[in-house]
């Protein structure tokens, strides 16, 4: 539906897109995911036409849109402020579009019930923005954008404006809206949670490049870099070397033995995901490797789990996390001589 | 009663009578049958009956009015232009040294816009043979180059404050970027343009300094002709006819209060409906 081809935009001196190839398929829920100052938002405003590229081709369903300006693009865009217009009632922000289209008379009308019935917003036709809460805004803002059933709609961090609580509810609704419709969405954000949730293939942007494009489980489970797996959740990440046994990391006595062999030579970075890490009373029969020897340094909190950080006696910090509702929230204390270990798949080698 | 409450109350009043005394007066002595402005010798409208056939004052009134008009429309035209050039054009060839022109008359002494006009005509007429004599279009040519400054400021302000999104919204969904500008635009700014014209009329119909440089004795607005002959001795008749201005200008604010009260009313309805 959309493809991407060497896409570059500059801004004076900065390179906000360096390169950027990307293919997405059509009724595809996809999302770019990156900090701010990645150069997702300009690569969604190149696709929507308001950014020129300085390089590259913008494909949408086979037609290059590179030089079209937004108003002649099959594309529709969700704003970040939602971007109602306040001097027009619901009905009329929605109507917009397909009067621009010279849809007129039952069908406008038809067609406008169609996109508030979907965001559950008929009741407020005749309100003014000002008069609408924040997740009122925002439902009318996508009925707006897809009312002209566009090929492609663009979501410029559509939950950003809303608190946590609706945040969640309103997730669920753009999927179900997203599904109902078959319109191929692409969000920008930068909420790995909402990117996971919302999407079934995240873009991970970097410094104005995409690092890795995956589903959710596959960016969690096998990053392919340390930018990913530092990005996408909470890591334990070791500069290591190959050794004859395994891996020697910094700061970790033990040797790290991954489940597949890995060739070459480094340097390396293992990756190990705190909740795959064991902790228990010191073992005095240490394994020779995957385990390690430390001391709690501190643990926070969080409700559902504990993340307990260790000292290793190598001198690295590792964090250990696990669930309270499996282990007693204060079976360890700050202090407490504790033991590590890890299952050879819970290694991930990175090279880069 | 406390003693804040005496005091807030007499704060109040005191308040009041500062801003309002001097209007009261002037419609107090408006009604005097003395012939001197300050004198109060009885009740009577003869003031009125004078103002009323005095062919010269009502003629300077209704040429400010005209020219009050007139210029605060053009202003707007122009200082709108300029007040969304500035605000949307970050850079431009000159742009500082035409954001300081725009600027200038806002904080330049306006003796010295006013001399500076008087030297533009006469040397026009000399070169161009235009205006053989100052008038009524070099009033409004005056007034405008110094009213546009207050329309582009309040333009250029509201323009900043402008979420762009919207009107990106708008090419989004088909508009072409002059429909977008029409549809979207121009109604969003439409209060800060209504305000800006309200400002300009204003200021040009209470001017005195320019006009009184620019101004020939066939076009001479009220404020001239009025400080002309208040130099004759304040006649009562010039009492009549502020008491009439003031008349007119609290009719004025009082609709336009009345206005936005059934609009807020209408809004809070909405939100119960």
């Amino acid at each position: 539906m959309i493809r991407v081809e060497g896409l570059t935009k500059r801004f004076a001196d900065d390179v906000a897109v360096a390169g950027v190839d990307l293919s997405i398929a059509s009724g595809e829920f996809f999302a770019i995911l990156g900090g701010s100052g990645s150069g997702k938002t300009t690569l969604l405003r190149m696709i929507a036409g308001f950014e020129r590229p300085d390089r590259g081709r913008i494909l949408i369903d086979g037609a290059d849109m590179t030089d079209a300006p937004p108003h002649r693009r099959p594309v529709n865009m969700m704003f970040q402020s939602y971007a109602l217009f306040p001097h027009m009632s619901v009905a009329r922000n929605v109507e917009f579009g397909l009067r621009q289209e010279s849809v007129r008379g039952p069908e406008l009308r038809r067609r406008t019930e169609e996109a508030l019935d979907l965001v559950a917003m008929r009741d407020y036709a005749e309100r003014k923005p000002h008069q609408l809460s924040g997740g009122q805004k925002q439902r009318v803002a996508l009925a707006r954008a897809i009312v002209k059933r566009p090929k492609v709609l663009l979501l410029d961090e559509p939950l950003s404006a809303l608190d946590r609580k609706l945040r969640e509810q309103t997730q669920l609704h753009l999927i179900d809206v997203q599904q109902k419709t078959g319109v191929t969405f692409v969000v920008v954000t930068h909420d790995q949670d909402e990117a996971m949730t919302l999407a079934s293939r995240v873009a991970v942007m970097n410094k104005g490049r995409i690092e890795q494009v995956d589903a959710p489980r596959a960016l969690y489970a096998q990053p392919v870099n340390r930018f990913v797996a530092g990005f996408i959740g909470a890591t334990n990440l070791l500069p290591a070397e190959a050794s004859g046994e395994g891996f020697l990391g910094e700061g970790v006595a033990g040797f790290l033995v991954a489940a597949a062999p890995v060739a070459g030579a480094g340097p390396f970075w293992i990756a190990i995901r705190p909740e795959n890490i064991a902790i228990s009373a010191p073992n005095a029969h240490l394994p020779r490797s995957n385990a390690e020897n430390g001391r709690v340094e501190g643990l926070s909190y969080h409700g559902d789990h504990t993340v307990y950080f260790v000292r290793a006696e190598g001198g690295a910090l590792l964090r250990a996390a696990r669930f309270n509702a499996v282990h007693a929230a204060s079976a360890f204390h700050v202090g407490d001589d504790v033991t590590l270990a890890w299952p050879p798949e819970a290694i991930t080698v990175l090279r880069s | 009663m406390s003693g804040r409450g005496i005091f807030r109350r007499s704060a109040l009043a005191l308040g009041l009578a500062f801003l309002y005394a001097p209007l009261a007066l002037v419609v107090v002595y408006s009604f005097t049958a003395s012939k001197l402005a300050t004198v109060w010798a009885g009740f009577s409208t003869r003031w009125y009956l004078e103002l009323a056939s005095d062919e010269a004052l009502l003629g300077a009134a209704w040429l400010s009015l005209k020219l009050a008009f007139v210029s605060a429309s053009l202003a707007l035209a122009l200082g709108a232009l300029a007040g969304y050039a500035l605000a949307r054009f970050p850079r431009f060839f000159g742009r500082p040294l035409f954001a300081g022109l725009v600027f200038a008359p806002l904080a330049m002494p306006e003796i010295v816009m006013a001399i500076s006009l008087l030297l533009l005509f006469v040397n026009l007429g000399d070169f161009l043979g235009w205006p053989s004599q100052r008038g009524f279009w070099t009033l409004v040519i005056a007034h405008v180059s110094f009213t546009l400054s207050f329309v582009a400021v309040i333009v250029a302000g509201r323009l900043a404050d402008f979420d762009r999104s919207i009107e990106e919204a708008a090419l989004d969904l088909g508009a072409s970027p002059l429909e977008t500008f029409f549809v979207i635009t121009l109604p969003v700014i439409a209060p800060a343009l209504a305000a800006g014209w309200l400002l300009a009329f204003s200021l040009s119909l209470d001017d005195v300094v320019t006009s009184q440089f620019v101004s020939a004795p066939g076009a001479t607005p009220l404020p001239v002709v009025v400080l002309g002959s208040v130099k004759l001795g304040v006649s009562p008749k010039i009492n009549a006819l502020g008491a009439l201005a003031i008349a007119l200008v609290s009719m004025a604010t009082f609709a336009a209060y009345l206005w936005q009260r059934r609009r807020e009313g209408n809004q809070r309805s909405g939100v119960n409906s």
